[in-house]
Parts: structure tokens; C-alpha cells; sequence
């Protein structure tokens, strides 16, 4: 499954990639509407989902499916705006913002990875075994 | 059943039209009103008075019911109501338990209001249909449902003649009939009650909801005090709402984005806490079986003992292994990150009209387990859920059938009452076959069954008048209290819970207060005082829940990190000011704890005065069974023989050379006192005199003296 893989040590905490990312999918540039986060002070870290699919399970109207390449994606249009994904998101990058009554979150599209002077982020594939989510037919053993 | 054919046998009697409103800071402000006996529809306007005096729920409800009955109504009659309402928060998506609607009628088991809490997506989408509340009032000649359609703006009555009764199947017939297809299936939500909700005065109402993982209709419960028992005598099949665009911003919240704030904290405190505190994500409530157990509370044999070795069999452990379905999302309503309503998949029934089908089985919580298994002294996990299953289906309040059966399991075992009573049922503790024999006739309305589905209060009239049951010893082993079974604690060693379940408005249940820890355990409420200050905050907290449409359960089946340091950790004050600033988030309204309780007083007081109006609110209604305080028997004395001896001598009596039986009163003597004089400290807590009516002065003080209710009170001042 397709994700967006990342080396904090090579980041330079510059915030190309909060820009582009906040710009193309809010149409401004705002690091809170950001999918890919990256602290201001300490040590750089790049906060982004791995696209383990945990949410999936979360969600109480089934609004998280992961699609054909693998990466997680929201249908806003059915999306309640619970917000139990951004609580029980383990890595804290499911993303929220009071001016949407949904959700957001990285869909691995990669713009950011151009936009990044270090080579820190990059699109990966990783093994559809690391998917976290439940296989509801074991689960209900129809 | 084709439901293409169900659905064109309904014949219409009624039709509204009605234009789709805006909700405002919580509030449709509007209400609707359904008269099914003579096919009217109409809207009422919620005022300002009503939001200030009742602020919505169960307020609305009882205010609805007060208005609409008179004080020779009874719970038949064709005024009695049966109101809907969730209150402001209802409908809210981001905060865990935000879906609950408050359901008041007369109750058939009390002949006094009762309220009961209930999950289900009913409550919510009937406020995004665009009411606050639905009234429903008269009776039918024929089955018939009330269908609101929230897309449209229409409210239909129709008679619906080939639908089935039961839960489980109606609420998939009617979920697939108003669905445009599959996805559409979650903006359906369903009310129904069962076959023997019919032929009992226990019946309960079915909430629905769908489940889209499971792809099936799960229900909740609104169970005490036979609702349910109501809805069919006015010949309701179902009540059906639908609403298609939920979005987590339709209350048009006042400030949307500390809602947000606070939800979202709240979540990230249950993913991180609640595996190592209560499991409510594995298990629900039935987490705490084995808990209560080890501190004696758990009700064995109809509230005689308060463990038993066998509890072992039906820990809530066995259920996550074995029945429990693990890991899918169980809320009750979207945001309900605490997900306790569990269900057990691909359960194979082994009795009934249903035996051999594999059903969803939506439980067990805990007071399922306890008042179908260790007070009926059954303690096996699969029979739980089988009794479980039946209940809800057929429509049977679990509390009160298990509580009433352990009731007639104990009288049967004295001898009180014999096989030709029973219609040949042999009726002992731990006997499932006949458990279930019981709620099968209950659904049929024969036999035995149906005796019991009169409940306790009922049955003991009748064993003695019928069999020449001592009335005395069938008052003190009958656990009920205004004619509600207690639902399932033992509340012997705890006077502020003997006073929790005894000064309650609707009868003993433990929504209003439960102080065992606090009391008996922790020992922080060592004074009368004490007591009487806890039996005033916690009623009143609790009541606050079923104003604005809240769930009681995130508020303390799981605390925050640190909470223990805290001022008052009973209190779980970091989840007190959640809810404050959630309430603040819809309504605009910057409430301090005081004003909640305020808001709590002004409601608590009116359903206490409509109690009095009904010829029930007195001290001689509060008086409580001798079980629910102290050992009966000699049986119950001995099992616990050093804690008794060791009371008695602490009061200074000398046991040395004293029968079981000269202990037994000795004790009782004491205990009962301590009662009398823990009523008398909280009815003064609670601004009423020693009769337990509210004082005109205190009335006036927290602005509930409308001429109404002193027009019933003044002469008992
Ligand atoms: S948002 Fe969080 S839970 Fe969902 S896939 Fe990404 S990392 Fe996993
Ligand atoms: S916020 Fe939307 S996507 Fe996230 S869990 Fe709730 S309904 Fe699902
Ligand atoms: S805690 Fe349980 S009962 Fe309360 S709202 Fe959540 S799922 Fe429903």
C-alpha cells in the first residue's frame, strides 16, 4: 500500500510541504489546515499519517475506507463529524479545524514530496500485512 | 414478508404537512403532537417559559404529560401520553453519549410518571426532522404507525395490519420499508415495543438503530416502568422518523468549535484510559459483574446474598471471550467514542418461536446479567443472552422481570406458592428452562407468565390474598418500592443507597443516585449530613443528563488521568465543567454547577409534585422494603453472621447468648430507624417538610412556584 514515508532527520522544519499541502486542498496557506505537520521548536519531526487504517474501524458510519493503491480516504459527503477518528488516530494525524465539520487527512498524493528541499518526505509502498483495520467477515464470521 | 405488500396494506388515516425548520442553539422549537384516536396532527410552539422551567427532555416530557393528564388519569386512559424529547444537546456528533431521548408516560406498573433514557438515533433525528419533542395521545381502534418524514415535512398515522410485533423483526421490516436503499438505512430510526409488552404491565419501547457493519437493526432500550405496555394498549405498532443529511453541525451550535475542542479531548482520553480502567469498549457495563461481586452487591436469588461462587461463570471476561463481539464501533449514537452498547453475533437461539435462527443479541448490560442470571440464581452466560434476547424482542423490561422473578422463584422455594400456581412451572432458583418458559408465555399472554408480568407489587396482593401468603414477610422479601422493581444492586450495607433507590420520584432505579462506593466503601459520607448533601447533588446531577439529552455513562465510567487528586473525585469534576461547556457550546448559556443543579431542582420538583397529584409523593411512599436494608432471614443473617454481629455490637448491644432471631430484629430496629432519620435529613436538604412535599418557600426560591403546583401542595404544607 501506497504511503507517504518520511526521515525526520533530514527535515529542515522549513514548512514547504504544510504550504502546498494547506494550499491545494483549503486554497490557503494555514499549517493547521495541513495534513503533513511539522513542530516549530525541538528537534524536527514530521507528523503525517502512515495509513495504518485503524480510523477505519472508528468511524460509525463507515465514512473510511481504504482505497485501491491502499491509502485511507474520508467520504466527506457521508462523514458526521464525530471526530472519534482525530481521538483515536495513534499518531495524532488525522487532522481537525473548526471550520470544517469534517475531518482531514494525508491521501498520499505526493505534492508535498516536490516541494521539499531535503528528500525527508517521499512516496513508499509498504505491505498490505501492515494494515491495521478489521476484516469484518472474520470479525462476524458470516 | 414482502414489505412491497406490507407496506401497501397500510391504510392512511391521517396526513401533515409541515414546513422543514432550522434548528437554533439546540432547539427545533417546535413540537409535534400526534392524537391517534381521533387522527389529528398538529404543531406546538416551544416558549421561552417552557426552555427556562424545563429546558427540554425529560422536562418537556413531564410538562407535556402534566398538561395532558389529570389526577384520575390512569395509565390506560385515553389521555395518558406517551412524550419523546432529547433536549438541546441531543443530535450533537462530536461529544460520547449526545443521542439520548427522555421518554415520560403514567406508568402501568406505578400509576405515576415515569421516565425513562434511551439511546437509539430516534431522538436526534426526530429533532432534525424539525421537533423538539413528539407527543403522542389517545388510542387507536386498529395496530397503526406514526411515520414522520423528516426529508419531506410530512407525518403520516397509517394502519399498518400485517407488520409483525416483535422488536427484532419489525424493527428490520420497517428499517427496509422506509430506506431508499442500504446506505439509507441509518436515516431510519424505529420504536416498537413486543408481543408482551401486550399482556404485561412491564412492557419496554425499542430504539433502533443501524448498524451498517453489521447490517442489521440493533436496539436500546427505553425499559423501566412499562412504556412499552402503554404503546400497545394504544394499539402503536412503531413510531418511525427519517432524516437523511445528518452532519455534525445541524443544532447550529452558538460555538461549534469548543463542542469540537471538548469532544475530541474526550476521545483521546477514552482511546488512552479506558483499556486499563473499565473496558466499556469491550464489554459495556456488564464490566463490572465480577466487581460487584467481590464487594457484595451483586443481587443473588432475589437480593437474599450479594455473590456467589458460580459469578465465576458469568464474568464479564466470559462474554469478551466467548459472545462479545470485539472491536467494531457501538455507539448508541455517532460520536460515542465509550461504545458500550455491545451485541453478541451469530447466537443461536434454543427456544421460542425463534429457536435455531442466529440473531444479533444487543447486550448484555450489566443489569441484564444480574437480573436474569444472579438474582434468578442462573449463572450461565448463554442463557443470558437467550433470556436477554427474549426480553427485548418480546418487549419485557429486563429489570423488572428479572427482579419479579426472583420474587416468585423465592416464594415458590418457601412453599409460598406451589405448582398448581405456577401452572405446573417448577419454578426454582437457576431454572433458565422455566425463565424462558415465562417470557414465552408472557408473548403469548397465558399462564404463569403472565401473573408475573404484573409485577412484584401486584403479586404480592395476590399471594395473599389468593394463597394466604404472610403479608407481612412478602413486604419485606418483595423488592419493590411504588410499585417499580428495584433495579439490581444489593443496597443492604449502604444507607445512602437504601435512601438512593427509597426517596427516588419514579421508584427505584439507580439512575438517580448511586452512592455505594462513595458510602460504604469509601466511606465519605460518614454523617446524615453528609448523606443527605450527596442524595441532594447527585439526584440532581443526574437529572441534568436527561434535560439537554445526555448519556450518564462517559460522564464516569471513565475518569481523567488524575482525577483522584482532585477536590471531589465522586464527581469527576474535569467531566462536570466537559458538560458545562458543551451545554455552553449549543445554547450559549454559561452555566456554574449551581445553576445545573438549579435547572435539575426545577424539574425534580415539578415530577415530585406531579407524584402528589397522582396520590403517590409522600414519606409512606418512600418507606422500602426490609431487603433493600438489612437481612430478612435467617439464612441471610447467618451467610454474613461476623458483619452483623459486629454492627450490633457497635450500636452496644450484647449478641452473647442471643438467637439469630432476637439479632435479626435487634438489627432491624437500628436499621430501620437510621432510615427514618436519613429521610428526614435529605427531605430537609431538599427544601421539602417531613411529609416530603416540597415547601412553598423553597418553591418560590428556585422559581418553580407556578399556581399550578402550589394549587397542590399548599395543604400540605
Ligand atoms: S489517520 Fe491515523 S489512524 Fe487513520 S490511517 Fe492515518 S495514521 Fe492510521
Ligand atoms: S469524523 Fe467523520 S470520518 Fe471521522 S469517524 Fe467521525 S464520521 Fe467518520
Ligand atoms: S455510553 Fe453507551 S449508552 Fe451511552 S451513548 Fe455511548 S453507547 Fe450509548
Amino acid at each position: 500500500m501506497k504511503y507517504l514515508a518520511k526521515d525526520n532527520s533530514k527535515c529542515i522544519q522549513c514548512g514547504n510541504c504544510e504550504t502546498v499541502c494547506s494550499k491545494t486542498y483549503f486554497k490557503e496557506d494555514n499549517y493547521e489546515k495541513s495534513c503533513i505537520q511539522i513542530n516549530k521548536e525541538g528537534d524536527p519531526e514530521i507528523n503525517v499519517c502512515n495509513q495504518c487504517g485503524e480510523c477505519i474501524d472508528i468511524c460509525p458510519v463507515v465514512a473510511i475506507k481504504r482505497d485501491k493503491l491502499g491509502v485511507v480516504r474520508i467520504d466527506k459527503k457521508i462523514c458526521v463529524g464525530c471526530f472519534m477518528c482525530v481521538g483515536f488516530c495513534p499518531q495524532l494525524s488525522m487532522r481537525q479545524h473548526d471550520d470544517y465539520i469534517e475531518p482531514f487527512k494525508c491521501i498520499a498524493c505526493g505534492l508535498c514530496v516536490k516541494e521539499c528541499p531535503t528528500g525527508a518526505i517521499y512516496i513508499d509502498e509498504k505491505s498490505d500485512d501492515e494494515a491495521r483495520e478489521l476484516k469484518l467477515d472474520e470479525v462476524f464470521r458470516r | 414478508m414482502d414489505i412491497k405488500k406490507m407496506r401497501e396494506s397500510h391504510k392512511l388515516l391521517a396526513e401533515y404537512k409541515y414546513e422543514l425548520g432550522k434548528i437554533e442553539r439546540g432547539y427545533a422549537n417546535r413540537t409535534l403532537y400526534v392524537n391517534i384516536s381521533d387522527n389529528t396532527i398538529s404543531s406546538k410552539p416551544v416558549t421561552e417559559t417552557m426552555k427556562e422551567k424545563f429546558v427540554g427532555g425529560k422536562g418537556f416530557g413531564l410538562w407535556y404529560l402534566w398538561n395532558a393528564t389529570s389526577p384520575s388519569t390512569k395509565w390506560d386512559s385515553p389521555e395518558n401520553e406517551i412524550v419523546i424529547a432529547g433536549g438541546p444537546a441531543c443530535g450533537i456528533t462530536q461529544y460520547a453519549g449526545t443521542g439520548k431521548s427522555l421518554v415520560c408516560s403514567i406508568s402501568p406498573l406505578t400509576g405515576i410518571p415515569i421516565d425513562s433514557n434511551v439511546g437509539g438515533y430516534f431522538g436526534p433525528l426526530l429533532k432534525f426532522a424539525g421537533w423538539d419533542a413528539l407527543e403522542v395521545q389517545g388510542k387507536a381502534d386498529n395496530d397503526i404507525i406514526v411515520y414522520i418524514d423528516g426529508n419531506k415535512g410530512v407525518v403520516t398515522i397509517e394502519e399498518a395490519p400485517l407488520e409483525a410485533v416483535d422488536g427484532h423483526i419489525l424493527g428490520e421490516q420497517l428499517t427496509e420499508m422506509y430506506a431508499d436503499n442500504e446506505d439509507d438505512k441509518r436515516n431510519v430510526a424505529v420504536v416498537t415495543a413486543g408481543t408482551g409488552a401486550e399482556h404485561t404491565r412491564m412492557g419496554l419501547l425499542n430504539f433502533s438503530f443501524y448498524d451498517p457493519r453489521r447490517k442489521t437493526t440493533r436496539l436500546k432500550q427505553a425499559g423501566r416502568g412499562g412504556i412499552g405496555t402503554v404503546f400497545r394498549n394504544k394499539k402503536i405498532k412503531a413510531l418511525v422518523v427519517k432524516f437523511s443529511n445528518v452532519k455534525g453541525n445541524l443544532n447550529n451550535a452558538y460555538d461549534q468549535s469548543i463542542i469540537n475542542k471538548t469532544g475530541i479531548k474526550y476521545h483521546k482520553e477514552i482511546h488512552d484510559l479506558d483499556h486499563l480502567q473499565n473496558n466499556m469498549r469491550k464489554i459495556g457495563t456488564a464490566n463490572i459483574i465480577e466487581v460487584m461481586d467481590e464487594y457484595d452487591l451483586l443481587p443473588v436469588m432475589n437480593f437474599q446474598y450479594g455473590s456467589h461462587p458460580d459469578t465465576e461463570k458469568i464474568k464479564s471476561t466470559v462474554f469478551i471471550e466467548k459472545y462479545i463481539t470485539q472491536g467494531v464501533q457501538d455507539g448508541c449514537w455517532y460520536g460515542c467514542s465509550m461504545a458500550c452498547a455491545k451485541a453478541a453475533d451469530n447466537f443461536t437461539l434454543k427456544t421460542g418461536p425463534y429457536k435455531g435462527q442466529k440473531v444479533t443479541v444487543d447486550g448484555p448490560e450489566y443489569e441484564n446479567a444480574a437480573g436474569l442470571g444472579s438474582n434468578c440464581g442462573i449463572f450461565d452466560p448463554a442463557a443470558i443472552l437467550e433470556l436477554n434476547f427474549y426480553c427485548d424482542t418480546y418487549g419485557i423490561d429486563t429489570i423488572s422481570f428479572g427482579t419479579a422473578t426472583a420474587f416468585a422463584m423465592e416464594c415458590y422455594g418457601r412453599a409460598i406458592i406451589n405448582k398448581e400456581a405456577t401452572g405446573g412451572l417448577e419454578l426454582n432458583f437457576g431454572n433458565f428452562e422455566t425463565a424462558v418458559e415465562l417470557l414465552h408465555q408472557m408473548s403469548r399472554g397465558e399462564g404463569f407468565g403472565t401473573v408475573i408480568g404484573q409485577g412484584v407489587h401486584r403479586m404480592k396482593k395476590m399471594f395473599v390474598e389468593k394463597y394466604g401468603a404472610d403479608a407481612d414477610f412478602l413486604f419485606d422479601i418483595g423488592m419493590e418500592q411504588k410499585g417499580l422493581e428495584y433495579s439490581e444492586y444489593v443496597s443492604k450495607e449502604s444507607l445512602a443507597q437504601q435512601g438512593g433507590y427509597g426517596f427516588t420520584n419514579k421508584g427505584p432505579q439507580h439512575d438517580e443516585a448511586w452512592l455505594i462506593f462513595m458510602d460504604m466503601v469509601n466511606n465519605q459520607l460518614p454523617t446524615f449530613e453528609d448523606k443527605a448533601e450527596a442524595l441532594h447533588y447527585f439526584p440532581m446531577f443526574r437529572t441534568w443528563f436527561g434535560l439537554y439529552g445526555f448519556c450518564k455513562l462517559p460522564w464516569n465510567d471513565i475518569v481523567p488521568e488524575g482525577n483522584q487528586y482532585t477536590d471531589e473525585p465522586a464527581k469527576v469534576p474535569e467531566h462536570v465543567q466537559n458538560y458545562l461547556d458543551v451545554a455552553y457550546g449549543v445554547t450559549g448559556k454559561r452555566l456554574k454547577v449551581s445553576d445545573m443543579i438549579r435547572e435539575s431542582e426545577r424539574v425534580y420538583n415539578f415530577q415530585k409534585i406531579f407524584n402528589i397529584r397522582m396520590g403517590k409523593g409522600l414519606r409512606k411512599d418512600d418507606k422500602a422494603p426490609y431487603r433493600s436494608m438489612g437481612p430478612v432471614t435467617k439464612e441471610e443473617y447467618e451467610s454474613r453472621q461476623e458483619r452483623y454481629d459486629k454492627q450490633l455490637k457497635e450500636i452496644g448491644y450484647h449478641i452473647e447468648g442471643k438467637t439469630t432471631e432476637e439479632k435479626i430484629a435487634q438489627l432491624r430496629k437500628y436499621r430501620e430507624d437510621q432510615y427514618e432519620q436519613l429521610m428526614d435529613a435529605v427531605y430537609k436538604r431538599r427544601g421539602w417538610n417531613s411529609k416530603g412535599v416540597p415547601k412553598i418557600e423553597y418553591l418560590k426560591e428556585i422559581k418553580m412556584d407556578l399556581p399550578e403546583l402550589i394549587e397542590v401542595v399548599k395543604d400540605l404544607q
